[in-house]
């Protein structure tokens, strides 16, 4: 039963990961080019992703959209907390040092660039050490 | 048919990989009020592996599993990607950083990734280890600090119009672009 549940969102997965191939976003060079201000790719990619989606929420909500297994669509808030300043610079200086968040670290490895699966590991890591040391760090 | 074919198989612009990418917002809150967001699958192994008792890790991760099944699809799309619709031609990439990148021995091909840097020799050495190792533990620390990543704030948390995710996106571009152009290229020339 669990697997037939779960299999929409697996081939949601699959069509997501042939989105970031296919437009690049897992380029280690087209993070560069973004972060040099190089090129409007990257830009363009986000930009419009955002357009979109903002669009499609506000939709949702006007109209009262339901799920399709028939339940009110509920998005919960973002709350404020120092974390998204201080974690959103760490992730940053990652973010260009491996061209990847992390969506593109699995698409990078599916793609036959095996090695960053170490990539990987190293992230699971720092999202253990975060666990750990989260009490003592200012939020 | 062979011309929508060969279209598919060059890289796609933005205009159409973009919007197609902001679809996956509304396709997954229909599907099962699913909030668009990768980096808590980071979590969610942890918690499947390695809690070790520790409070951030303790809750029912088979409820979030869905999440799991995501990242795996997103593995696999990259595999029929690149085996089935790959551009045989190298990555175009801006004269100024080909130039610019050449300086360090890397230079563009048909791979995403420059080989020169990520293959599994080069992670005995210091650049190519601060790169991956380091650079990947930050990426996993940040984004869990940060409570989200790019798909999680800057792409859902936009598109509903959180103002906290609008601050970690400015710092995720932030810490990006310090890094890429103060801190990289001391980093490269290791």
């Amino acid at each position: 039963m669990g697997s037939i549940r779960y299999s929409k969102y697996l081939i949601m997965g699959i069509l997501f990961g042939i989105l970031l191939v296919k437009s690049e976003v897992i380029s280690w060079w087209r993070i560069q080019e973004m972060f040099r201000l190089q090129s409007f790719h990257m830009y363009g990619i986000i930009g419009s992703a955002i357009f979109v989606g903002m669009i499609s929420i506000q939709l949702l909500k006007k109209f009262n959209v339901k799920t399709f297994g028939g339940e009110p669509i509920r998005i919960a808030p973002k709350s404020f907390q120092k974390g998204q300043i201080y974690g959103g610079l760490i992730f940053g200086f990652g973010w260009a040092m491996t061209g990847a968040c992390p969506g593109p670290l699995y698409a990078q490895i599916g793609s036959g660039a095996t090695v960053v699966i170490s990539t990987l590991l190293s992230a699971i890591a720092g999202t253990w050490v975060y666990g750990r040391v989260r009490g003592k760090l200012p939020h | 048919m062979l011309l929508l074919l060969l279209s598919l198989k060059h890289p796609w612009p933005w205009y159409v990989s973009g919007p197609l990418i902001g679809l996956m917002v509304p396709a997954l809150l229909l599907l099962g009020n699913k909030p668009f967001g990768i980096s808590s699958s980071l979590r969610h192994i942890c918690a499947a592996c390695l809690p070790a008792r520790i409070p951030f890790f303790q809750y029912d991760w088979k409820k979030e599993a869905w999440n799991l099944f995501l990242v795996s699809g997103i593995f696999l799309g990259a595999v029929i990607a690149v085996h089935w619709l790959s551009d045989p031609l190298p990555v175009a990439v801006d004269p100024r950083l080909v130039s610019e990148l050449s300086g360090y021995g890397i230079h563009p091909t048909h791979a995403l990734v420059p080989g020169e840097l990520f293959n599994w020799p080069a992670l005995l050495s210091l650049r190519e280890f601060l790169l991956m190792g380091v650079g990947g533990f930050l990426v996993g620390f940040g984004t869990r600090y940060a409570d989200g990543c790019t798909s999680g704030h800057a792409i859902m948390g936009l598109s509903n119009l959180q103002w906290p995710s609008l601050v970690a996106t400015c710092c995720f571009m932030t810490g990006g672009f310090v890094m890429a152009n103060w801190i990289l290229p001391f980093i490269l020339s290791l």
